[in-house]
């Protein structure tokens, strides 16, 4: 216990109790982690493997992978279930490339030594804090799908009136590309302010040298800015794909209140939810997020082993 | 870099960022009057644009007149909003620091373990534990603290906590620890207000995660009673048929407590984004 050291017991007393110390102030935290994240987690596990209906009479009953089995092969099941991962797979292919790609091009654009440039990069910055459940419904007025909404009737104008209505979330082949439009103007700003930090950790001399040999500016792009945010950029692009894979809101809000056609746009989790909400079916719900977590995890896992290499540099 | 730039290319860069931030703003451009439109005038084609015939009627409406089973009363669901927001914000950031300063300065056997731990739930979204949480306090449904409580521990606070004390020099806690104070008065006294920057960015990262939080609320509340903003404006732009005006003023008033947290902590709200990306 004590390591008797008569000449400092000053100093040496308080350090030997700082497990205790260290212990009570991790406690809270790690007892709520483990309470609302790890159990969860298990719990979400398990019940994949029943049978678990909401307000059922019957009780859960053992049933193995059976949930699996339907997600995958039972026609019912699985027709919505590999839609959902298949939309899931379509938004995160456009998107992540879109959205890193339009990020750098207002990073490059914003990281300049101009009057006001701050102003501008609040501008683009602001969608980021709107709620997603605001950001559906603004989209959900600019496409509406009568000839009064505001992208149809400026189409309308633009074109002389050979152009009238669409309806541009109801028509399954663009209901997806719309969802895509309004999560990248939302989201964009994020990615934009962590590739612009990344921009800023370039040494100014670089483009200094590359300019004393007459580098262009595809050149200095090419030779200096895109290796100087390899990292980040990689990193960006990871945490979109996270990101991406996690959609929710806006399919849900504009499914429940905006004709938004809904086999082209279920997502994973909009998949798990209604199952467990509108059917009641937790056990199938659960299984549902088990691979929806497993593929999340993948894709982070990737993400810390291709980024980890560049951090050590 | 810019040593010298040309006034054309100057001006140049102003018109490039200028015509794309104004198609950036469109649609906020398009909220705020619509806000302040008549909802006939709304959904009115390119005119719906057009600043006129505005007035604030849109928002008396909201904030006074609502008071149907539908709708209830607005600042019944800022309120629940607002208090679930404080409680995760305040909480977390007394909960989450304190973990993250056990266990990044002081030295015990099983620490290291401990964050281990946090790390690994750090890679569990939480869309993927939602369906069992449901399910677990299905019989807590409709109140606020279901709202609040599992949010105030959070794995990615630690981890930005755990990033910034790592970075504090050792000899301000021997210092301390010759003057006598404890581990506990060496944080709050000394720990805690030398890093105002990393608490900032934590509140304000986490204060907009919680103030636009969808999922959970959906499957938790369905009692307007306990409703949080976020799930009323879904529940309120679905109503049949759309008071457009009423919906947009509603929108707006959504948005403006993080818009003014946005527009006094910009800086803190940019490098918090920055930082949490560029350590990780």
């Amino acid at each position: 216990m004590t390591s008797a050291q008569p000449a400092r017991p000053a100093r040496s007393k308080p350090r030997n109790r700082d497990w205790l110390h260290g212990l009570l102030m991790s406690t809270p935290a790690v007892a709520g982690l483990i309470a609302f994240v790890g159990i969860p987690f298990g719990y979400a596990v398990v019940l994949s493997f029943y049978n678990v209906r909401l307000g059922s009479p019957l009780a859960p009953s053992f049933f193995g992978v059976e949930q699996y089995r339907r997600l995958f092969t039972d026609p019912d099941l699985s027709g919505p279930f590999l839609r959902a991962l298949l939309n899931n797979l379509t938004f995160a292919v456009v998107v992540v490339p879109l959205q890193t790609g339009l990020a750098l091009a207002l990073a490059i654009l914003l990281n300049r030594k101009l009057k006001a440039i701050g102003l501008f990069r609040s501008l683009f910055f602001m969608p980021v804090v709107f709620p997603m459940t605001l950001v559906a419904v603004i989209w959900r007025l600019i496409l509406a799908r009568s000839d009064q909404g505001l992208l149809n009737s400026a189409l309308h104008a633009v074109s002389f009136g050979n152009w009238g209505a669409f309806d541009w979330l109801g028509d399954a082949a663009t209901a997806m590309a719309s969802i895509i439009v309004l999560s990248v103007w939302q989201g964009v700003g994020f990615q934009m302010v962590i590739l612009l930090a990344g921009l800023q950790q370039i040494p100014g001399e670089l483009y200094e040298a590359a300019e004393l040999d007459r580098a262009s500016r595809w050149q200095q792009f090419r030779h200096v800015t895109l290796p100087g945010i390899r990292g980040t950029l990689v990193f960006v692009a990871m945490l979109t794909s996270v990101l991406a894979f996690r959609v929710f809101d806006q399919v849900y809000v504009l499914v429940h209140g905006g004709g938004l056609d809904e086999d082209a746009t279920r997502t994973v989790m909009y998949q798990a939810v209604t199952t467990a909400f509108d059917q009641n079916n937790i056990g199938q719900a659960s299984a549902i997020t088990v691979v929806f977590f497993l593929i999340v995890v993948a894709l982070t896992l990737i993400q810390r082993r291709v980024v980890r290499p560049d951090n050590e540099d | 870099m810019a040593t010298t730039r040309a006034p054309l290319r100057r001006f140049a860069d102003y018109a490039v960022l200028s015509v794309l931030a104004f198609i950036f703003v469109l649609p906020v451009l398009y909220l705020l009057l619509g806000s302040l439109k008549p909802s006939d005038q709304v959904l009115n084609g390119l005119s719906g644009f057009l600043p006129t015939h505005l007035s604030f009627d849109n928002y008396t409406h909201v904030l006074d007149a609502l008071n149907s089973d539908s709708t209830g009363y607005f600042w019944r669901f800022m309120g629940v909003s607002l208090l679930v927001a404080f409680v995760v914000v305040t909480g977390g950031l007394f909960v989450n620091s304190m973990a993250a300063y056990g266990m990044s300065r002081l030295k015990w056997r099983g620490r290291g373990a401990l964050f281990t731990l946090v790390l690994l739930l750090m890679l569990v979204p939480f869309e993927s534990v939602a369906v069992p949480l449901f399910y677990m306090f299905n019989d807590q449904r409709n109140t606020i603290y279901i709202q609040a409580i599992p949010f105030i521990a959070n794995a990615f606070s630690v981890y930005q906590f755990h990033t910034f004390f790592r970075t504090i020099p050792p000899s301000i806690e021997e210092a301390a620890r010759l003057d006598g104070a404890g581990p506990w008065r060496t944080f709050f006294a000394i720990i805690v207000p030398m890093s105002k920057p990393v608490f900032a960015s934590v509140a304000i990262l986490t204060f907009l995660t919680q103030w636009g939080s969808f999922l959970w609320p959906v499957l938790m509340v369905s009692d307007p009673a306990a409703r949080p903003l976020p799930l009323e404006m879904s529940v309120f732009q679905g109503q049949q048929p759309p008071d457009w005006g009423q919906i947009l003023a509603f929108g707006v008033l959504l948005v403006l407590p993080v818009l003014v947290v946005f527009a006094f902590f910009q800086r803190w709200f940019v490098q918090g984004v920055a930082s949490s990306a560029v350590k990780g």
